[in-house]
């Protein structure tokens, strides 16, 4: 099997990128995207060029560090997987692949395929957490949570974090994102007490950091690698303006 | 070199206790002139870190990932064990602790062990409290499944992905205390070098993969938590980019190195398909409640698996172990379909591989209740292989997965350097010559959250409270000159091979001379091929680009250049040890049937090396096992 690749080259974020073609050749169609890639590099490094930099780390769909736009879809044309479970199966013989990394106005490219995710940090660090000081915590049994609410926190719960959603957005918007994580401890009763001042410090950290706004288009949900349901960007949406609402009335210090 | 296990005197359910109460504390103002250096941020490393901030010391977080939240302790699928006895089957923490130990061959300290099965409940608190969603019954308590060498329920788990849930729990309170300013965050940087001033561990450099630039990092401790060594075999199911370098660094500059030969080489992996192949895939040994694992009975035997009648197929660990059946622990079944392959009945392509079954399970439980279970796991299955596990059974073959031996510690997670502590994986400590099943997750964990917030406070007690030394210190300057010197070399040889293939020669060295079985001959020449092949590396290596810009070939050159000392050392200690224990089968000490036959009497103890320069031996020091509650007992599994 043999493909072209169109790459996008870019030495670093101060530079200008632009696209270099690469024929692959004697590829086997059980190789993963990435395997595909690591052949391209040895070659280029036999040859003295400089090998093509991408993200990846553990190749099995979890880490959530591999970030392909393949064909102008965030980790190639499958549904549900990222880009290190896209296999060369996928495509044909005499194929000619566009290869991009994930960009958005929050995501600076820094060289070749990777791109700069460290907006997403912010957006957690303002907010994605439970305050649990280990050794204080009571019998994980003591508060029992109903299956289907333990479910859907799951659900929410799988995000990788990989940026697919921003990438795949037109106003690249981290709002699927910013969902999932608020809304999987949002949904759990340990979440409860940080619940409102979780969501307003986690949206006001993803304006800030630079992301666009939502507009229902859902591309982010279709792009998803683990599937999230746009639904949780309407819980988001109900928490946050619960939230709002509550800090209008809230008590005033005597 | 007195290698001092520090274990406390006393009964053994009271040692951990007793040693917490006779430990120094710092007192609560003075907390935060310490400096504490975390290298890692996965379960051990992120645990660790937000632990130690919320007492209060200042605390600086690296990672060589993006994010912390990417650590290699996210790919763990099948779950993390706790004493809790939610289920009222039996279990104890004397249960769990004995299970450990036996599971490991009895080649583990019982203290430490012990202690990992006391603080195991509290670990699963912590973790619901930071809102890990395990999975629960109808009625909303805890649900529980039991796991591979175990006999009661006492695994917890979240779908097929209980790393990631239990890692973004770790990281959440690791990114609240980055938010808060109390720990700083150094995501992007890769530890390069150990600092140690007048024998103590004070500081790290490391080099940011995106801009090149190498920089100085003093503290008053250094923790690492950066994972095992199994990518040395090149082929495993580590992360890509999992390596030895911080952990081989310390090494290098004083901490001796436990146990290296011992390899957990787990038995449900995907069968490497071709040349290509980067990594293997594991399939959750969870898989094995309900599959069984069968090859044909007939040498060759290329019908479909479909095809072959019942009383045609062998399965050989019902067969061989009719108590734990497919249950049976890791190292025992993958040598199980060795042999099974060996004796020319393997299965697939390659022939190096074997059935695993779901036929029976779906008939008993239906597609669904199949589905609910390992839905996830079925779904990576057939994107890689393109074969359906609900048609027909799924073919597997062990791959390298954990490495039990690391860097050496004591009693309180201290490295043979005062100062630098090893968490999680890099350490040796708890899981002797075989790791049992969702018992990493475990004793990451715990280390970070309910050990080491314990234990490095006894030892900051005593380094004055002046300020972590200055960054131009010699010993500083000394270790970056190093590093430097070490990145040029390998950018400046313009050699002609690639930094690939030299890593996959060495993993075929390693493979077929120390990997699941072992000879002398064999161990004998791959000590003379690691040595003459590392040569040619330095001498031959191209490595392109630049130092300062992002370099993904200089990183994985370094990572390569360290495992060739280590792959070495893993021979010598194989070689050195002339029994079978756990993960360590030697073919020549075996029993009739083929089972691994321990030498209590003259191999009860850790094998420690120390570094004694780049072209002299190791030396060997020993740390013997005494053990005061568990009667050593031939591992039967029958």
């Amino acid at each position: 099997m043999k493909v072209t690749l169109r790459v996008w080259r870019q030495k670093d974020s101060q530079s200008a990128g632009q696209f270099e073609e690469y024929d692959a050749d004697g590829l086997n169609p059980n190789m993963s995207f990435l395997e595909m890639l690591d052949v391209v590099n040895e070659t280029l490094t036999e040859k003295g060029d400089e090998p093509i930099a991408f993200a990846h780390d553990c190749r099995e769909g979890i880490c959530g560090t591999c970030s392909c736009m393949i064909d102008g879809k965030p980790h190639g044309p499958e549904s549900g997987v990222t880009t290190c479970q896209t296999y060369m199966r996928s495509f044909k013989d005499g194929d000619v692949i566009t290869v991009e990394p994930f960009r958005g106005s929050a995501f600076p490219v820094q060289r070749d395929l990777i791109t700069d995710r460290d907006a997403f940090e912010k957006i957690m660090q303002a907010g994605g957490f439970i305050t649990a000081r280990a050794g204080s915590c009571q019998d994980a049994n003591a508060l029992p949570i109903a299956k289907d609410v333990a479910d859907l926190a799951m659900d929410a719960a799988s995000c990788v974090g990989c940026g697919a959603c921003v990438a795949a957005c037109k106003n690249s918007s981290a709002m699927l994102f910013v969902s999932a994580k608020a809304g999987q401890l949002n949904l759990l009763p340990q979440g409860q007490p940080e619940k409102d001042s979780r969501v307003l410090n986690m949206v006001a950290a993803m304006d800030e950091a630079g992301f666009g706004n939502c507009t229902n288009q859902y591309e982010c949900s279709a792009a998803c690698p683990k599937l999230i349901s746009e639904e949780f960007i309407s819980k988001l949406n109900r928490d946050y303006l619960v939230a709002s609402v509550k800090g209008l009335f809230e008590s005033k210090a005597l | 070199m007195i290698l001092d296990s520090k274990i406390p005197s006393g009964p053994l359910e009271k040692k951990w206790d007793k040693h917490i109460m006779d430990g120094k504390l710092v007192n609560p103002a003075n907390k935060r002139k310490y400096e504490v250096i975390v290298v890692g941020t996965g379960l051990a490393g992120a645990s660790a870190a937000s632990s130690l901030a919320e007492l209060g010391y200042t605390v600086k977080a690296f990672t060589f990932h993006d994010s912390p939240r990417r650590a290699h302790s996210i790919s763990a699928q099948g779950g993390i064990n706790a004493s809790k006895n939610y289920q009222n089957d039996g279990d104890s923490v004397y249960r769990l602790f004995y299970d450990t130990v036996k599971g490991g061959d009895f080649r583990s300290r019982e203290a430490n062990v012990y202690r990992l099965a006391q603080v195991s409940s509290n670990i699963i608190d912590q973790c619901t409290a930071l809102g890990v969603p395990f999975a629960r019954e109808y009625g909303g308590l805890l649900a529980n499944r039991s796991f591979g060498g175990a006999q009661v329920s006492r695994t917890f788990y979240a779908r097929g992905q209980t790393g990631q849930q239990l890692l973004l729990g770790a990281y959440s309170g690791l990114s609240r205390q980055i938010g808060l300013g109390n720990v700083q965050s150094f995501p992007n940087n890769e530890m390069l070098e150990l600092v140690v001033i007048d024998g103590h561990a004070r500081g790290i450099i490391t080099r940011n993969v995106i801009t090149g630039a190498i920089e100085r990092h003093s503290a008053h401790s250094v923790v690492l938590a950066t994972g095992g060594y199994g990518n040395v075999f090149y082929l495993s199911t580590n992360a890509l980019n999992c390596n030895v370098t911080a952990a081989w660094r310390a090494h290098r500059k004083g901490a001796v190195f436990a146990n290296p030969c011992y390899t957990q080489i787990h038995p449900t992996c995907i069968p490497v398909s071709g040349d290509y192949q980067s990594k293997l895939t594991l399939m959750s040994e969870s898989l094995r409640n309900d599959g069984r694992i069968w090859a044909p009975l007939k040498q060759g035997d290329k019908r479909p698996p479909n095809q072959i009648p019942e009383d045609e197929r062998d399965y050989y660990l019902e067969r061989k172990y009719p108590s734990f059946g497919n249950l049976a622990p890791r190292d025992i079944s993958s040598r199980a379909a060795k042999e099974a392959c060996d004796d020319g009945r393997g299965v697939g392509e390659t022939g190096l591989g074997v059935y695993l079954d779901f036929k029976d399970a779906i008939a008993r439980l239906g597609e669904d209740t199949i589905r609910e279970r390992y839905g996830n796991l079925f779904d990576i299955y057939h994107e890689i292989t393109g074969e359906s596990a609900y048609q027909q059974p799924m073919r597997i073959y062990p791959a390298v997965h954990y490495t039990m031996g690391g860097l050496w510690v004591d009693y309180n997670l201290m490295s043979s350097i005062p100062g630098c502590f090893v968490l999680g994986e890099a350490n040796y400590s708890d899981h002797g010559a075989n790791r049992l099943g969702a018992s990493a997750l475990m004793q990451g964990l715990a280390d970070g959250y309910f050990v080491l917030p314990y234990t490095l406070p006894h030892y900051l007690a005593d380094v004055p409270r002046d300020p972590a030394p200055p960054t131009d210190h010699l010993e500083f300057v000394k270790a970056e000159e190093d590093v430097v010197e070490r990145t040029n070399k390998l950018l400046d040889n313009n050699g002609k091979q690639t930094v690939k293939s030299f890593h996959k020669r060495l993993g075929k060295i390693m493979w077929d001379k120390c990997g699941m079985a072992r000879n002398k001959a064999g161990l004998e020449e791959a000590i003379k091929q690691i040595p003459e092949l590392r040569e040619e590396f330095h001498a031959d290596v191209r490595v392109p680009g630049t130092v300062k810009d992002l370099n993904q070939s200089l990183e994985i050159a370094g990572r390569v250049a360290d495992f060739f000392e280590l792959g070495e050392l893993m021979c010598r200690d194989a070689l050195a040890r002339e029994e079978s224990c756990g993960g360590h089968f030697r073919e020549e000490y075996q029993s009739e049937e083929g089972e691994a036959t321990r030498n209590d009497a003259e191999y009860a103890h850790v094998s420690a090396w120390e570094w004694k320069g780049k072209d002299q031996p190791p030396e060997h020091h020993k740390e013997p096992l005494e053990y005061e509650s568990v009667k050593l007992a031939t591992r039967s599994y029958k």
